[in-house]
C-alpha cells in the first residue's frame, strides 16, 4: 500500500441524522456507488483527506523510483535492464496520473512536491529501505508491486472518479511488474549457489517491510471508518496483510525460499495463514525520519528539484518569449 | 585484422550501449517528472538499437557471442563507440547538448544505413531511424528552449557546447573500416555527412541563440579503439559488475 496512516477528519463518522442535507445527499451518492466528479459538491474533509491520500500515493511513485534507479546501470543484461527501464518509467508514469488526478482537487503538482521536500508529506515505507543485490529487484517487484496491487485494485472501485480510473491505468501496470518481479526470484531461485543466497536474502530483508507497506491494524481507527465510509478506503489494513501473506505464502514455497517468520503456518479452521507481525517501533521510526536510506531519497529528491531549477526556469522563460513573439507578430 | 564489417556493427553498438547507459543515469533525478519519462524513453529505445546491433556483430563474427557477450564482457580497448557518448552527463543542459549532437549525426547516418546493400543493417538502421528522428525532434527542443531561456540557462548551454564541441569531429572521420564498408556498399563515408550535420545543427543554435564554436579542434580515437577517454572504464566497471564477479550465472 502506498497511502499509509491517512489521517481523516478525525471524527466520529456522521450519522444521516447528524449531516446537513448536502453532506446526506454526497452521502447516498458514494453508497449507492455513484463516482464523485471534480465539479461536484464534496465535503472539504472529503477533499482534503483525498489530496493526503493521492498526494501520498504520487510521492511513493516518484521516490519509489530510487530504490529500482539504483540497479538499472548495473543491470545483468540489455534484457533485464530494458525492462527494468520500462517498469522504472512506467512508475514515473504513474506518478504523474496521480498528481493529474490531485489536481482535480485544486492542489498543483508543484505544491504538492514542495511538501514532500519540506518532509511535511509523507510516501510509502518501504521506499526508505535499500536495494543491496540484484535480487533485490525481483522482491521488490514481487513483495512491494505485489502489496501495492492489494490495496490498488479495490481503489478502482473507489468513490472519487479521477482517482478511480488513474487506479485501472496504474493496477494494469503494477500486475506485470509483480510478474516481471517473479521472474528476476525464479531464475535466482534457481540459478547458482550465490544467485540463491541473494535471492533469500533479498526475501529476508523485505519480507516484513512489506507487511508494514499496509500499515498498523486500523480496526478501531476514526480514520480508518470515516475514510471508508467514504469509499476512499476499501478495505482494513489487516484484511489487506492477510490476503498478501495467503497469496505469497504458496509463491515462496513455489521458489523454494523460507519467509522468515517461525510462526507462518496454515491455519485450516480460519482458513488462512497465520503470521507474525512486523516491529511496529521500526515501523514508526521510518515514518518520523529514521528509515536506512530516508535521509538519502529526500536528499536525492532535493537535489534533484533544486539541480532542476534552473532548466525550469529556462523552459518557461522561453515558453514566455515564445509567446510574446507570437503576439507581437499578430 | 579483424572483419571490417563486425568492427562497423560495433561502432554502430556501442555509440548505443554506451549513450543509453549515460542516460538512463539520469533515472528518477531529472528536473522534472516529464523528462525523467522521456530520458528513461531515450534510454530505453538506445537499448533496444543496442541489441540489434551486437546480435548481428555476434552473428557476423561466428564465435558465438551474442549482444550480452559483446556488451558486459569486452574491456575498454575493444570498444568502438564516438568518444561523444562516454562523456559524463554533466548538468542536464550537458546530457541534452551531447543528446542533440549525437541525434544530428546519427539521424543522417541512419538515413543512409536504410539504403544499405545488407539488409539486415538496412532493417536495424530503418527502425532505429523512426526513434533517431524522435529523438532529435526532442533535443533539438530542449536545446532552443534552454539556449532562449533565462540569462543562466544560456550560459550554461554555451558551456555544454563549448565543452563538447571538440568531440563532433570524430563522427565524420574515415578510415580504413569505412572505405570497406564504402565499397560494399553498406555504409556512407562518414566524411560526406559533414554538410548535412551543419545544417541540421546551425539554425537550431540560431534560434538557441548559441555561438557555435570557432575550432574544429577534434579528439579522436573512440571510433578506432585506440585512446577512449578515462570515463569509459568507469561506466564499464558499473554495467559490467554483476556479468564479471558471478560469471557462471544466467540472468
Ligand atoms: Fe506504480
Ligand atoms: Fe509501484
Ligand atoms: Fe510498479
Amino acid at each position: 500500500m502506498y497511502a499509509q496512516m491517512i489521517k481523516s477528519t478525525g471524527q466520529n463518522v456522521k450519522s444521516p441524522e447528524e449531516m446537513d442535507p448536502q453532506e446526506r445527499a454526497f452521502q447516498e451518492r458514494v453508497d449507492a456507488g455513484e463516482k464523485i466528479e471534480p465539479k461536484d459538491w464534496m465535503p472539504e474533509g472529503y477533499r482534503r483527506t483525498l489530496i493526503r491520500q493521492i498526494g501520498q500515493h504520487a510521492h511513493s511513485e516518484i521516490v519509489g523510483q530510487l530504490p529500482e534507479g539504483n540497479w538499472i546501470t548495473r543491470a545483468p543484461t540489455l534484457e533485464r535492464k530494458a525492462i527494468l527501464l520500462a517498469k522504472v518509467q512506467d512508475e514515473a508514469g504513474h506518478g504523474l496520473y496521480l498528481y493529474c488526478a490531485a489536481e482535480t482537487l485544486g492542489v498543483s503538482r508543484d505544491h504538492l512536491t514542495r511538501d514532500l521536500l519540506s518532509g511535511k508529506m509523507k510516501y510509502s515505507s518501504i521506499f526508505n529501505y535499500p536495494t543491496l543485490t540484484w535480487a533485490d529487484m525481483g522482491a521488490v517487484g514481487w513483495l512491494v508491486d505485489g502489496a501495492a496491487i492489494m490495496n490498488q485494485v479495490p481503489l478502482q472501485r473507489t468513490s472519487y472518479g479521477p482517482y478511480a480510473r488513474a487506479m485501472v491505468r496504474i493496477c494494469k501496470e503494477e500486475s506485470f511488474h509483480q510478474r516481471q518481479g517473479f521472474d528476476i526470484m525464479m531464475k535466482m531461485a534457481n540459478g547458482t549457489e550465490a544467485q540463491r543466497k541473494m535471492a533469500q536474502d533479498a526475501l529476508n530483508r523485505f519480507w516484513y517491510p512489506s507487511l508494514m507497506m499496509f500499515g498498523p491494524s486500523d480496526e478501531n481507527s476514526v480514520h480508518s471508518a470515516q475514510n471508508m465510509a467514504w469509499k476512499i478506503k476499501m478495505n482494513t489494513n489487516d484484511e489487506l496483510r492477510q490476503k498478501f501473506v495467503d497469496q505469497t505464502a504458496p509463491q515462496a514455497a513455489f521458489l523454494g525460499l523460507t519467509i522468515p517468520d517461525e510462526h507462518l503456518k496454515w491455519n485450516e479452521a480460519r482458513g488462512h495463514y497465520d503470521f507474525s507481525e512486523p516491529d511496529w517501533d521500526e515501523f514508526f521510526d521510518v515514518l518520523k525520519g529514521n528509515g536506512p536510506c530516508s535521509a538519502d531519497r529526500m536528499e536525492a529528491r532535493n537535489r534533484a528539484w533544486d539541480e532542476g531549477a534552473w532548466v525550469r526556469e529556462g523552459l518557461l522563460a522561453h515558453a514566455e518569449k515564445k509567446k510574446a513573439r507570437k503576439v507581437a507578430a499578430e | 585484422m579483424t572483419d571490417p564489417l563486425f568492427e562497423f556493427l560495433c561502432r554502430l553498438g556501442d555509440n548505443t550501449l554506451v549513450l543509453g547507459h549515460r542516460v538512463s543515469e539520469w533515472c528518477g533525478v531529472a528536473p522534472v517528472l516529464e523528462e525523467d519519462i522521456a530520458l528513461a524513453n531515450t534510454a530505453l529505445d538506445l537499448i533496444g538499437q543496442t541489441t540489434m546491433w551486437l546480435n548481428l556483430a555476434g552473428e557476423v563474427e561466428g564465435a558465438g557471442r551474442d549482444a550480452d557477450a559483446l556488451a558486459f564482457r569486452r574491456d575498454v580497448w575493444d570498444f568502438r563507440n564516438l568518444l561523444l557518448v562516454e562523456q559524463p552527463n554533466g548538468d542536464f543542459g550537458q546530457t541534452m547538448m551531447r543528446q542533440f549532437l549525437f541525434d544530428a549525426w546519427h539521424v543522417l547516418y541512419l538515413t543512409e544505413l536504410e539504403k544499405s546493400s545488407d539488409a539486415r543493417v538496412a532493417a536495424i538502421a530503418e527502425k532505429s531511424l523512426k526513434e533517431a528522428r524522435y529523438h532529435l525532434d526532442r533535443a533539438s527542443e530542449t536545446v532552443i528552449g534552454l539556449g532562449d531561456g533565462t540569462e543562466e540557462s544560456n550560459a550554461r548551454m554555451q558551456a555544454a557546447l563549448d565543452r563538447l564541441w571538440p568531440y563532433v569531429g570524430e563522427m565524420f572521420d574515415s578510415d580504413a573500416v569505412d572505405m570497406d564498408m564504402v565499397a560494399k556498399g553498406i555504409a556512407p563515408d562518414p566524411g560526406t555527412l559533414r554538410p548535412g550535420f551543419d545544417a541540421t545543427v546551425n539554425p537550431v543554435l540560431r534560434k538557441a541563440t548559441l555561438t557555435r564554436p570557432e575550432s574544429d579542434f577534434a579528439h579522436r580515437g573512440g571510433r578506432s579503439g585506440a585512446r577512449h577517454s578515462e570515463h569509459l572504464g568507469h561506466l564499464l566497471t558499473q554495467m559490467q559488475w554483476l556479468q564479471r564477479a558471478y560469471p557462471d550465472a544466467t540472468w
